[in-house]
Order: structure tokens, then sequence, then C-alpha cells
């Protein structure tokens, strides 16, 4: 029995070992100078540090801190417009008596089923038409779509399992319904609202194709699509594989920061909402 | 009289503007996407009316196919991998002990990564002359020149592909099963234990029919991710060689974008549509039990 417990740990640790090398490789290849960078074949370890590929990559072409303020801007737009959009439609599926309820419900889910893949060519044609495209509002709008059925499931789930007695204490109390949402709802179901909004932010930060599509002006890139776009042209003729791993790198500590901070979250997020 | 105040229409007020959005961005689109798709179109010229020549026109178009095929190839191959894989990681770290726990969150952390980031790391790894994979291969000897693994042949590139695609998502599988495992009730494998039940039989006979509802979810969710595959080989091949590993979605991309027909492109995200359209039903019939 022992002997077993001691091959699971040793199992365990190299399968973190085998998981972790792609994210160490290129964190480490990041780290090298630029010649050691650019060599072929490739060293294992950098033989020097240093923060030469980081510094390309600040300046390349519009600069980093552009594309970082067009990936940081839609994923903050796209929490707010989830969150303001979900939240009370929440709210008003739980607690209220609505006319029609499990058909608007289904009509509200209806992006889980329809592919947003499949809908960016006509949502182009109208952005265009609405001035939204190269705009970090048009693509927070395309994020929020997509992210809408799943974000009004948990919290509609959450809503709905604040206590009777808590709203009714309220009522009497003269609350009126937007009342007890701020007094009773919104601090009953922040654990939901957190889940929600760091799955908003996680989608939208790393999302390609919408912001492949949505974007055309290089100014407008969000990261990933600036380094999508670096794999194949830079400075130095050919790829530029040191500040490729620096850009990898710096879109990477993001999202695994907010989801080693969140974890708790994030994991009850995706069990009540495997629907997504 | 306590009812009083909590008013239906006060609750549609509630739920309108979530509705809205909805109606101007996905119900729209939809209705947009279906008139399109009846009509010849590029962005120079007036849409003309041409009904179903569209869909026809798919049907007898050699990159459909084999767009098509490519992507149940992909899909065909990748699913066994993810579940199977994430079945045995969740049987290995489903008890919670310390290190058991640690391994899980390694595991996940590339699930949270984006697939566009995780695949121009992978592109790298890849690379004939810059990557790791060769560098390695060369070095212990299994390999004596450098492969081309990306964009040369359509199935040594779907492989590598495969491979850092379940990197980054078996960890997804894995966190579902190990809660579907978790929330076995505790008598039923104590009752088990006392039986003296081997730890196979309780993986064949308690384990995997108790949590077999899980298994076809996340295997329809992986299905319908793989159907639509498009950020990896956009990045890793761009569909070289030949449009041969263009996915579905790459090909409706190619058409609606590049090349402008947009008629055409809606025709081709109506089929992608309609066939993820049965899969999700059949995924939001099997979580509608689950929370009765």
């Amino acid at each position: 029995m022992r002997r077993r417990g001691y091959l699971v740990g040793a199992v365990c640790l190299a399968l973190c070992a085998v998981m972790l090398m792609p994210l160490l490789a290129s964190v480490l290849a990041s780290l090298k100078p630029t010649a050691e960078a650019a060599a072929s074949p490739p060293t294992y370890l950098p033989g020097a540090l240093s923060l030469d590929s980081y510094q390309r990559l600040w300046e390349y072409q519009q600069g980093l801190p552009v594309y970082l303020f067009n990936s940081l801007g839609t994923a903050m737009l796209t929490i707010l417009f989830t969150l303001l959009l979900t939240v009370p439609a929440a709210y008003g599926l739980a607690r209220f008596p609505v006319p029609g309820k499990e058909l608007l419900f289904v009509v509200l889910l209806l992006a889980l089923i329809v592919p947003y893949q499949a809908l960016l060519t006509p949502m182009f044609l109208m952005f265009a038409k609405l001035g939204l495209t190269n705009s970090l509002i048009g693509l927070a709008v395309v994020h929020t779509a997509i992210q809408l059925p799943f974000s009004l499931y948990v919290l509609r789930n959450s809503f709905a399992a604040v206590p009777r007695e808590l709203e009714e204490a309220a009522i009497m109390d003269g609350a009126s319904s937007v009342q007890s949402l701020r007094r009773v709802f919104l601090p009953a179901t922040v654990p939901a609202t957190v889940t929600v909004a760091l799955f908003a932010f996680i989608m939208s930060w790393n999302e390609f194709l919408g912001a492949l599509v949505m974007m055309s002006k290089s100014s407008k890139f969000t990261l990933p699509v600036v380094l999508a776009a670096a794999r194949t042209e830079t400075s130095l003729g050919g790829t530029d594989w040191g500040m490729l791993q620096a850009g990898i790198t710096i879109s990477i500590i993001p999202c695994v920061g907010v989801y080693l901070l969140l974890q708790r979250y994030y994991v009850s997020g995706l069990m009540s909402g495997a629907v997504k | 009289m306590r009812r009083g105040r909590r008013n239906g229409w006060v609750g549609l007020a509630y739920l309108s503007p979530a509705l809205l959005f909805v109606l101007i961005f996905t119900v729209y689109p939809l209705v947009r996407m279906a008139w399109m798709s009846l009509h010849n179109w590029s962005l120079l010229t007036p849409p003309r009316w041409v009904g179903f020549d569209n869909y026809t026109r798919a049907a007898g178009d050699r990159q459909f196919w084999v767009s098509f095929g490519f992507t149940l190839k992909y899909t065909l191959i990748i699913t066994p991998v993810l579940i199977v894989g994430g079945y045995l990681l969740a049987l290995l770290t489903a008890h919670n002990s310390p290190v058991r726990r640690l391994t899980r969150t390694v595991v996940f952390t590339p699930v949270v990564i984006g697939l566009g980031v995780s695949s121009l790391l992978w592109y790298w790894l890849f690379s004939t002359d810059f990557g790791f994979v060769n560098k390695v291969l060369l070095d212990l000897g299994v390999i004596g020149d450098p492969v081309v693994w990306l964009g040369v042949d359509a199935d040594r590139s779907n492989l590598a592909i495969i491979a850092s695609v379940v990197w980054k998502v078996i960890g997804f599988g894995m966190v579902l099963f190990v809660g579907a495992i978790q929330a076995i009730p505790s008598d039923v494998t104590e009752a088990s234990l006392v039986d003296g039940a081997s730890y196979r039989q309780r993986v064949t006979r308690i384990i995997l029919p108790l949590t077999l509802r899980t298994v076809l979810l996340v295997t329809l969710l992986s299905v319908i991710g793989s159907l639509l595959a498009f950020d990896q080989f956009y990045i890793m091949t761009a569909g070289q060689p030949q449009n041969e590993t263009a996915t579905s979605v790459f090909f409706v991309y190619l058409n609606s974008f590049p090349y402008l027909k947009l008629g055409y492109g809606a025709a081709l995200s109506m089929v992608l549509a309609l066939t993820i359209l049965a899969f999700t039903v059949v995924q939001l019939l099997l979580t509608r039990r689950s929370h009765p």
C-alpha cells in the first residue's frame, strides 16, 4: 500500500514536469540574449540572461504598450458589459414571475447553441456599418455575446439560491426592487460575480478569431493577433523567436496569475457551468 | 399581498437589456446569415438572389469536403485521447492529497492559457531548426535529421497539432471527471471495499458507471470544440500544404474574409452551425437532467 503511494507520487511529479516543461522552455528562451535566441540548433538553457527580447517586443511596430492596452481594454469592457447585462437579467429571471420566462431564457441562451465562429461574417458586416470594427468597444461586444449565456446561467443559479427570507425581510422594510438588489442580492452573490468576471477576462484576453476578423488596423491588434502576425514577419529577416517567447510569456502571466489567485472560483464556475 | 411588489413586468424590465443585446448581436446576425446564404454577394457588387445555389456549390466544392474530412479526422483522433487521458489523470488525482492537488493544478494550468498563444508556443517547439522537439529527438538519437513537423505533410502536421492541443486542454476533462468521481457517495465506495472489491473492479463496476454522464458530456464538449478548431491550424500550419490542413472554420474564414465571397461564406457558416446544433442539443439534454 505504501509502495503504491510512492509510485503515485512519482507519477504525479513526472506529469507535473512534463506539463510545465513547455512553459518553462518558453520563459527561459525569452531571457536569452539576441544571438542565442536565434541560434539553430537551440540551446536548452540560456548561456546568459538578458531582457533584449522584451526590449525588441516593447518597440515592435506600434509598441507593446499599444497592444497591451488593446487587450486589457477589451477584456475590461467585456467584464463591464457582461456584468451590466447579466446581473439584472439573472435577478429578473430568478426572482420575478416574468411572463413567458422559459421561452425568454431559451432565447437568452441561444448563443450556446449557435457557435460564434459561424456568426462572425454577418456580425462583421453589421459592425462595419456601425463603425464598430477596429474598435475596442466592438470587439468587447463580440466577446460579451460569446460570454453572455454562460454568465447568465451561473448568475441565475446563484440568484435563485439566495434564501427567500432575506428578500422578504427587505421587502417588509419597504425596500424597492432596486434596493433589494443592492442590499440583499449583490452581497449574497459575490462569488458568482467573481466567477463570471474571471471567465470573461480569460476568454477576452485569449480570444483569437474574433479579434483577427474585427481588427484590421495594426494599431488595434490585440496581443494574440500581433504575435500571430509576428511569427512570420520581423525585423531580423527570419522569425524573431526570442521576441515571440517574450510575447508568449507576457500573454500567459495574467491568465495563470488570476487562475492561481482565484482557483476556487474558476473550478466552481467550471462545475456549475459545464453547459458551456 | 407580499408578492405584490414583485411584479412580472418589473422583472421583464430587468431582463430587457440582455434580451435586447441578444436580439441585436445574436438573433439578428443569425437571420442575416440565413438571408445572405441565399444570395451571391461580394462587398463590391449588390447582393443577388440565387436560392440554394451556394449550398449546392458547397456540395460540389472539393475544398469543402477536404476541410470537412480533415476536421473530422482531427476530431476522431483527438477526442479519445482527451477522454481516456483525462479520465486516467482523474483516477490518478481524484483522491485529495497535497501532491495530487498540485498535479491537478499544474495539469489544468494550460487550460487557462489562450489557444492562440499556446499554438504559437508549440509552433516554436515544433519548428524544424529552432524547436526543442527536434533538438531533444536528435540528442536522444531517435531521429538522424531534423523532422519538418508542420505545414509539409498533412498527417504529420495533424499529429503535432494534436499533441499541442492535448497538452493545452486535457486538464479540462480531468477537472470535470475529478468532480464527478468525488461526488460518488462514500458509502457506495465503502460497501465495495467491505465486499473485497479490487481497485480494478471498483473502477469498472462503480466509478465508471456512476460518472458515465459526465464522460458523455465532456465527450460532446470535446467533439464540438474540435469541430470548431481554427486557431491552432491558422497559427501552426496556415492551412498548408495546399489547404489540406484548413479546417471547416478555416474554410469559412477564408471565403468570408480574404476572398470576400460573403454569400458562399454564409452558406458554409449555416452548414457548420447546423452540424454543431445537432451535438449541442444532445449536450443540453444531458446537462438538463443533472440540474432538475
